[in-house]
C-alpha cells in the first residue's frame, strides 16, 4: 500500500463539523486504537511505538519509544505522563490548534501512553494564555470521562487513568521539561539539574515522561495502522507525518501536515507562495531558536537530520518566512528582546547576556552601533551556546549567530552611519 | 606526574568505590561520587566557582566553573559545571589551566557576571574578602566590553533586621536561598522575577502562617493588640526570619547581603582574626572573631566538620555587644559600712575583705559557692577547688536553674565522662542514627547546631525524628519529624508508655545507632530520668544529656557540683578524697566528707539563715527556681561575694564585686555536649580583665590557700594531674517523686514552657538587630481550651499564679487539652520571676479584654 504523501494524518478530522466533540471523533475512528492498545501489553506498545520510530516533536527529537523504556518497570513508586502542551517556541503554532481542533486524538494518546508506561495520572501543561483551548481541552477529558475512556476501569480492562489539565502562567521557560515539571508542582518554574532524569526522578520525585503534544498525538495513529504504515511516510531516519506551521509573508500562512523531510520549496507551494510575489530573503525551519535560513535552503529536507546537515536544526517546524522588506538585524533584536525576556534567571549566561545582547542589538538598530560590536555580539554569543544551564541560551544566540553569518552586511550597514562616533570612543572600556 | 604507558601495569589498585582519573594531566584517585571541583582541589588545582558550597546541594548555576571533560576518549560537546558532574573511571578533566576552551568560558562567565555589578569594591564591606573580587582578578579580563545601562535596584534592602540586601551586587548563585530551603529549613527568602530582573527577595506577609509557626510577623515593632491576628503583622513584606539568617551574609560570595550591625565598621584587612568558640550554649561552635583597635567587630562561624560544620546561629554570631557594655565593672568594689553603697576599692582592699568575710563564715555558719553554668572548664574546676579547700564545704553547684536530686544522679551516673572518644554521642551519631528521640528539650531554641544536625540527618540520611513535647514545633516540622504529644510533666509516662503504645517508635529506636535526647527540663519532670534509664536498657538506643549553657558540662566534670570532686570523684568515697587531697597536697583527712548542699539546698540554707557565705559566680536570681527566694537568700546571708561582668541583682545584695573578664577576654576551654573539649585562646588583651580562676587564686592566697589555677593553663594543667576521669558511678535506684501531678481546676490549666533561643537573656543585651529578630513572644492554647475560657486568638490573655500574672497575646497550637505554652523568658514572659512557676505547674488563666 502506498500512500499520499499529502494524505492528512493527524489533521484529518480538522475540517469536520464540530471535530472537537466526542461524538464526531468516535465517528471518525476514535478510540479504536485505545481498545486495540489495551488488549496488548504495555511492552508491546513501548516496541510498537520504537520500531515505529516516531520521534518526539517537541524539537529535541528524541526517539519516543526509547524514552518509554526509560521508566522503570516496577511500581514502587508512582508513574507519571506528562503532556508538554507550553507551546511557547515564537512561530510555533501547531499543538494548540491541535487540541483546539482534536484534543480526543491527544486524550486518547495519553492514555494509550500512560498504559505502555504503567501511569494511573497524566498530566496536560498547556500554556495558560491559550484559554480557550484550555476549556476545550479540559471538557473533553470530561467527556471522554463520562463516556469511560478516562477515569477508573478504562472500557473494562480494570486500568485506571486520571488525566489533569493545568494551566502554566506563561512563561517561555516552563515549556523545557523539567522546568515545566518545578512548575507544575507548584515551583518557581527553572530547569533543574540532570541527573536525576525526569525518569528516574521527575514529578514529584517519582518517574516521569514528558512527551510533546504532536507526538502523544501520533500514538493511536501508529497503534490502529501499525509501524510499518508509519515508517511509509517521512524519511528514514525521521518517519512520520509533521504538522508544520507556516507564518509570515507568504499567502496562506497555518498548519500544514506533510511527510517529514519536505522542503520549503514545497511547503511554499501548498501554501500558495510569497505573499504578494515578494520575494522570500530568510526563514527559520523550527521557530526562532533555531539558526535562520536563506534562499539557498530552499530545498533542504525538513526532518531532524536534513536540518542539521544544513546548519539549523528542525525545532518544532515552526517556519517563519520573511520577505525583502525585513531588517534581518531588526528582526533578530526583537527575538534577542523575547529571549531576554524569557530568560529565567538561574543561569549567569542566559541571563546576564541575553540583557547584555538585547542592549547591543538596541543600540545598532537605533544607529548607534559599531562593526567591534558585531565582534562583541559574536563572542559573547560564543559565551553563551554551550555554557548556559538549559537549551534556552543555545536557542536565544541563534538568530545573532545565523544572521550575522548570512547578513554581515546589513548589520555592518547600520554601523557605517555611526562611523565617525566610531572614531572618538574614548570610553570604551570604562566601567 | 607523567605516567609512561608501560608503566601502567604498576598503577596502584583503585581501592574499593574509588575511580581513577585524570584532571590537568594529574592522575588521581576519587572516591566515587566525589564532584569534580572538589577533587582538583585536592591536587591543588582551584576551579573558580560562586554557587557551588560543599554543604549545599550543587546547582550548577553560576557556569563559573566550567571545565572541559572527556569520557571514554570522547570529549563531552559542551564544557561542563565542575561543581555538579560526579568523577567517573579513566574521566579526562582540563580545567583553565590546560584548556583554552575552559578557561575561555570562564573569562566570558566572569565578564557576563560584572556587566550589571556596580563595582563598589571600595565601599563595599566585601571588598578584601570577596570572592567575586578575588575571582575576578584571577580569572577575568582586565576591562569590559560592556558600554551599556546597568541594572539598577533599590538598595540597600532589609530583608530582616540583621540581614541588608544590595540586589545590584549580587551574582544571583542563589548560596543565601539555598541555605535557608536546605539547611536551615527556614524558606522565607527566594528568587522573585526572572531573567536580568531576577532578584533575592523577601514575599509579601502573611501574618497568619507567619505567627502559626512561631516567627517574627515585623522586625522593627512588637506585638500590638487591636483586633485580631491579622493586625499583628505590620509593613507588606514577610522578614527572613531565621536563627540562622546570619549565616548568608558569611556564605554570599559577594557583598550582596550584609550585616546590619557590621556594615561599614571596618575592611577586612584593617581586622585581626582569632579562632574563638561560642559562650553562648552547648553546641560548641568554632568561630573566628574579628576585632580591631581592641574591640570585636564581628563575629564568623568557624569551621569544624564534627561541630558546627560551617554554620553557626544568630545568637552566636551576634550576640556579643554584652562585653563592651557601659555598665561593665572595671574595678572590683566593697559595700561601704556606714552608707551602704557599693564603692570601687584597690583589688588588695576587696579581696582582703572578700578573704576576711569568707574566713568569718568558714569558722560559723559555713560558706557555699553558686558557680553558675556559663564557666569554662578551667574556672569550674577553680571555684570546685576553692570550696573545697578555701571553704571547706562541699555545698557547690553549678546549676542555676530547676534542678533535681535525680537530675544529679543523672549527670553522675550517665553523663559525666562521656566523649565522642570512649562511645559517647556525637554530632556523627545524630547524622547517622535511624532514629532520634528527644524529650524535654527543644533543639532549635536550645542548641541551634544539634537541630541542624538533626534536619541534615532528616534530609540527607532518612533520620526519623521524634518529639515528645507539648506541641508541634518549627524544629519538628523542619525535621520532618513526629510529635509524641504530652502534658507538660506527663513525659515519664509518655516514655514508660513508649513501648506498649508506640511500638513503631520503640522498634525505630532498637535499631543500631538509635539515640535519644534528653534536656535541662528534664529535672523538672519526676522520674523522666528512670523511664529513660529503662527505655534505653529496653531498646539499646544511646542516651545524651543537651545542657542549654556552655559550661554545664564542664562544671560537672570539673567537680562543680555537692557530691563530686574534681574528675568525677564522688565525694563520699575516702579513697578518692585521699587520691585528691596527695594530687592537692593536703594534709590526708582535710577535704569535707559529706555531701553538700544543691542549689536549692544552699538557697534554702541561706534563706534560713543558715549559712554565713555566699560565693556567686555569674548567676541571675531570675534563672533560679525560686526568685524570690533566691532574693531573700541573698539579703539573709551575711556575706555574699559575687564574681560578675555586669550589675545584677546579686550586685544590690553584694558585700564585695570583684569583675572578671568577658569570654573574648580570656581562655580555657569548654566541653561541648557531648564531652568534647573545646579550647580557645584569649582574643583581645586587656589589662584588668582576670578570669575567675585567677581571682579565685589570689582570693584563696588572702585566705592562705593554694589553688595553683593563676592562669586557665595552669587551672587545666592541675585537673590534668588528677587523672582521667573516675569511671562513672553506677545508675543508683532512682526513686520516684511520690508528690502526685497537681491537677488543674476551673479556670486553670497546665504550663509547658521552654526558653527561646533569643529571650530577655544578658547576654543579648546591646544588640537591637539581634534583638527584632526573636520569636514574638506569644502564649499557646489549643483551640478548645481557648473556646471552652472564652479566649479569642490574636487576643491577649493573662496567665498568673498567686505571685503575679503574665499577660501575652495568645495564638492556637496543637496542645493537648487544659495546657497553656509560654516562653520561660522572652519579653513580658517571666515565668521564673513573675509566675514562680515551671514547667508542670498549674497556671490560672483568663482572656485579658482591659488591654485590647
Amino acid at each position: 500500500m502506498t500512500v499520499d504523501p499529502l494524505t492528512p494524518v493527524l489533521t484529518k478530522r480538522w475540517l469536520s463539523p464540530r471535530s472537537w466533540r466526542l461524538s464526531t471523533y468516535e465517528q471518525l475512528e476514535g478510540y479504536t486504537a485505545l481498545r486495540k492498545a489495551l488488549a496488548g501489553t504495555p511492552e508491546q506498545l513501548v516496541n510498537v511505538v520504537k520500531d515505529a520510530g516516531l520521534r518526539g516533536r517537541g524539537g529535541a527529537g528524541f526517539p519516543a519509544g526509547v524514552k518509554w523504556s526509560f521508566m522503570p518497570p516496577n511500581e514502587d513508586k508512582p508513574h507519571y505522563l506528562v503532556i508538554n502542551a507550553d507551546e511557547g517556541e515564537p512561530g510555533t503554532c501547531k499543538d494548540i490548534p491541535l487540541m483546539m481542533a482534536d484534543p480526543h486524538s491527544l486524550i486518547e494518546g495519553c492514555v494509550i501512553a500512560a498504559y505502555a508506561m504503567r501511569s494511573h495520572h497524566c498530566f496536560i501543561y498547556v500554556r495558560g494564555e491559550a484559554l480557550h483551548c484550555l476549556r476545550r481541552l479540559t471538557m473533553a477529558v470530561r467527556e471522554a470521562k463520562e463516556a469511560g475512556y478516562v477515569g477508573k476501569d478504562i472500557l473494562g480492562s480494570g486500568y485506571d487513568l486520571e488525566i489533569t489539565v493545568h494551566a502554566g502562567a506563561g512563561a517561555y521557560i516552563c515549556g523545557e521539561e523539567t522546568a515545566l515539571l518545578d512548575s507544575l508542582e507548584g515551583l518557581r518554574g527553572q530547569p533543574r539539574l540532570k541527573p536525576p532524569f525526569p525518569a528516574a526522578a521527575g514529578l514529584y520525585a517519582a518517574p516521569t515522561t514528558v512527551n510533546n503534544v504532536e507526538t502523544i498525538a501520533s500514538v493511536p495513529f501508529i497503534v490502529n495502522a501499525g509501524s510499518d504504515w508509519f515508517r511509509q511516510m517521512g524519511r528514514d531516519k525521521s518517519p512520520g507525518p509533521k504538522i508544520y506551521s507556516i507564518s509570515g509573508h507568504v499567502e496562506q500562512p497555518g498548519q500544514y501536515e506533510a511527510p517529514m523531510g519536505t522542503t520549503l520549496r514545497e511547503l511554499l507551494e501548498l501554501c500558495g507562495g510569497m505573499k504578494d510575489g515578494i520575494p522570500l530573503k530568510f526563514w527559520t525551519p523550527g521557530g526562532s531558536s533555531t539558526p535562520m535560513f536563506t534562499t539557498e535552503h530552499l530545498d533542504v529536507p525538513l526532518d531532524f537530520e536534513g536540518a542539521v546537515e544544513a546548519g539549523s536544526i528542525l525545532g518544532t517546524t515552526a517556519v517563519m518566512v520573511f520577505n525583502e522588506t525585513v531588517s534581518v538585524p531588526w528582526a533578530v533584536m526583537k527575538w534577542t528582546q523575547f529571549y531576554e525576556h524569557e530568560s529565567c534567571g538561574k543561569c549567569t549566561p542566559c541571563r546576564e547576556g541575553t540583557y547584555w545582547l538585547a542592549q547591543i542589538l538596541e543600540r545598532m538598530v537605533a544607529g548607534n552601533g559599531t562593526a567591534s560590536d558585531i565582534d562583541t555580539l559574536l563572542d559573547v554569543c560564543d559565551n553563551i551556546f554551550g555554557r548556559s544551564f538549559c537549551a534556552l541560551g543555545d536557542g536565544a544566540v541563534s538568530p545573532i549567530q545565523s544572521g550575522i553569518k548570512y547578513f554581515k552586511d546589513e548589520f555592518l550597514a547600520l554601523c557605517k552611519d555611526n562611523a565617525a562616533r566610531n572614531e572618538r570612543r574614548e570610553l570604551a572600556g570604562a566601567h | 606526574m607523567t605516567i609512561a604507558p608501560e608503566q601502567k601495569s604498576e598503577q596502584a589498585p583503585v581501592p574499593e568505590g574509588h575511580v581513577r582519573l585524570t584532571i590537568d594531566g594529574e592522575e588521581v584517585i576519587a572516591p566515587k561520587g566525589e564532584l569534580i571541583i572538589r577533587a582538583a582541589e585536592r591536587i591543588g588545582v582551584e576551579v573558580p566557582r560562586f554557587c557551588d558550597h560543599p554543604l549545599l546541594d550543587p546547582a550548577a548555576a553560576c557556569r563559573q566553573c566550567l571545565v572541559e571533560v572527556e569520557m571514554n576518549g570522547r570529549p563531552m560537546p559542551k564544557p561542563q559545571p565542575s561543581c555538579a558532574v560526579t568523577v567517573a573511571e579513566g574521566m579526562v578533566v582540563k580545567t583553565q589551566r590546560t584548556s583554552a576552551v575552559a578557561d575561555k568560558a570562564q573569562q566570558g562567565v566572569m565578564e557576563l557576571l560584572l556587566i550589571n555589578h556596580p563595582l563598589d569594591c571600595p565601599i563595599c564591606d566585601k571588598g578584601g574578602e570577596c570572592p567575586l573580587q578575588n575571582q575576578a582578578l584571577a580569572h577575568g579580563r582586565a576591562d569590559s566590553r560592556f558600554v551599556d545601562t546597568k541594572r539598577t535596584f533599590a538598595k540597600p534592602v532589609p530583608i530582616s533586621a540583621q540581614v541588608l540586601l544590595d540586589r545590584e551586587r549580587c551574582v544571583l548563585c542563589q548560596r543565601c536561598t539555598r541555605f535557608a530551603d536546605e539547611i536551615a529549613g527556614d524558606p522565607f527568602i527566594d528568587l522573585l522575577e526572572r531573567g536580568a530582573h531576577q532578584q533575592i527577595g523577601v514575599g509579601p506577609a502573611d501574618p497568619t502562617a507567619l505567627l502559626a509557626q512561631g516567627e517574627t510577623p515585623s522586625q522593627t515593632t512588637g506585638f500590638t493588640v487591636n483586633g485580631s491576628a491579622h493586625d499583628i503583622a505590620v509593613g507588606d513584606k514577610q522578614p527572613f526570619a531565621s536563627y540562622f539568617s546570619g549565616n548568608v551574609i558569611q556564605i554570599c560570595p559577594v557583598g550582596a547581603l550584609t550585616s546590619a550591625a557590621y556594615r561599614f565598621r571596618s575592611r577586612p584587612f584593617d581586622l585581626v582574626s582569632k579562632p574563638s568558640v561560642c559562650e553562648h550554649c552547648a553546641s560548641g561552635c568554632a568561630q573566628r572573631t574579628d576585632f580591631r583597635r581592641g574591640k570585636v567587630q564581628r563575629r564568623l562561624a568557624g569551621e569544624d566538620a564534627a561541630v558546627n560544620e560551617e554554620w553557626t546561629c544568630d545568637k552566636g554570631r551576634f550576640a556579643f555587644t554584652y562585653a563592651t557594655a557601659d555598665d561593665r565593672f572595671t574595678r572590683p568594689m566593697v559595700r561601704d559600712e556606714k552608707t551602704g553603697e557599693l564603692k570601687e576599692s584597690s583589688w588588695t582592699e576587696a579581696l582582703r575583705i572578700a578573704a576576711d568575710g569568707l574566713l568569718a563564715a568558714r569558722k560559723g555558719k559555713g560558706a557555699a559557692v553558686l558557680p553558675g553554668g556559663r564557666l569554662t572548664v578551667e574556672d569550674a574546676y577553680a571555684y570546685a577547688k576553692f570550696a573545697r579547700i578555701a571553704l571547706r564545704t562541699n555545698d557547690i553547684d553549678f546549676r542555676a536553674r530547676p534542678h533535681s536530686a535525680e537530675e544529679l544522679d543523672f549527670l553522675s551516673s550517665t553523663v559525666l565522662g562521656a566523649t565522642p572518644e570512649n562511645g559517647g554521642v556525637s554530632y556523627a551519631d545524630l547524622e547517622t542514627a535511624p532514629a532520634v528521640l528527644s524529650v524535654a528539650f527543644e533543639p532549635e531554641e536550645e542548641s541551634p547546631i544539634v537541630f541542624l544536625r538533626l534536619r541534615k540527618a532528616a534530609r540527607k540520611n532518612g533520620t526519623r525524628f521524634f518529639q515528645i513535647a507539648s506541641h508541634t514545633t518549627p524544629a519538628v516540622t523542619k525535621t520532618f519529624g513526629t510529635l509524641l504529644a504530652c502534658e507538660p510533666g506527663a513525659e515519664t509516662a509518655a516514655v514508660d508508655g513508649l513501648v506498649a503504645h508506640a511500638p513503631d517508635v520503640a522498634q525505630a529506636l532498637g535499631k543500631p545507632g538509635a539515640v535519644v535526647l534528653v534536656g535541662e527540663r528534664a529535672a523538672v519532670i519526676p522520674g523522666l530520668f528512670a523511664a529513660l534509664h529503662r527505655l534505653i536498657t529496653a531498646t539499646g538506643a544511646k542516651l545524651a544529656w543537651i545542657p542549654r549553657r556552655a559550661g554545664e558540662r564542664g562544671a560537672l566534670e570539673a567537680g562543680a557540683v555537692p557530691n563530686l570532686l574534681p574528675g568525677g570523684r564522688p565525694v563520699t568515697d575516702a579513697s578518692a578524697r585521699a587520691d585528691i587531697e596527695r594530687s592537692w597536697g593536703l594534709a590526708p583527712g582535710s577535704l569535707p566528707e559529706s555531701l553538700g548542699l544543691d542549689t536549692n539546698g544552699i538557697i534554702a540554707a541561706a534563706a534560713a539563715g543558715q549559712l554565713g557565705a555566699l560565693v556567686v559566680g555569674g548567676v541571675d536570681p531570675d534563672d533560679l527556681p525560686d526568685p524570690e527566694l533566691a532574693d531573700l537568700a541573698l539579703s539573709t546571708v551575711d556575706f555574699v561575694v559575687s564574681l560578675e561582668l555586669r550589675p545584677s541583682e546579686v550586685t544590690k545584695r553584694a558585700h564585695v564585686v570583684l569583675p572578671v573578664a568577658p569570654a573574648q577576654e580570656r581562655s580555657g576551654s569548654y566541653l561541648n555536649w557531648e564531652g568534647r573539649r573545646r579550647e580557645f585562646d584569649v582574643v583581645i588583651e586587656r589589662a584588668g580583665a582576670l578570669p575567675d580562676c585567677r581571682v579565685l587564686d589570689t582570693l584563696a592566697v588572702e585566705m592562705d590557700v593554694d589553688l595553683f589555677t593563676q592562669t586557665a593553663q595552669a587551672a587545666a594543667g592541675d585537673l590534668a594531674r588528677l587523672g582521667p576521669v573516675a569511671a562513672p558511678i553506677p545508675v543508683p535506684a532512682l526513686v520516684l517523686d511520690a508528690t502526685p501531678a497537681p491537677t488543674p481546676g476551673p479556670g486553670q490549666v497546665k504550663l509547658a514552657t521552654w526558653r527561646q533561643l533569643l529571650d530577655n537573656g544578658s547576654l543579648q543585651i546591646n544588640e537591637p538587630h539581634l534583638a527584632a529578630t526573636a520569636r514574638l513572644a506569644t502564649a499557646r492554647l489549643a483551640e478548645q481550651t481557648a473556646a471552652a475560657l472564652g479566649i479569642t486568638f490574636g487576643r491577649p490573655v493573662t496567665v498568673s499564679t498567686r505571685h503575679g500574672s503574665v499577660t501575652l497575646p495568645v495564638l492556637p497550637a496543637d496542645l493537648p487539652p487544659g495546657v497553656v505554652w509560654l516562653p520561660e523568658n522572652s519579653g513580658p514572659s517571666s515565668v521564673r520571676r513573675t509566675l514562680r512557676a515551671t514547667h508542670g505547674s498549674v497556671v490560672d488563666i483568663a482572656a485579658n479584654e482591659g488591654e485590647a
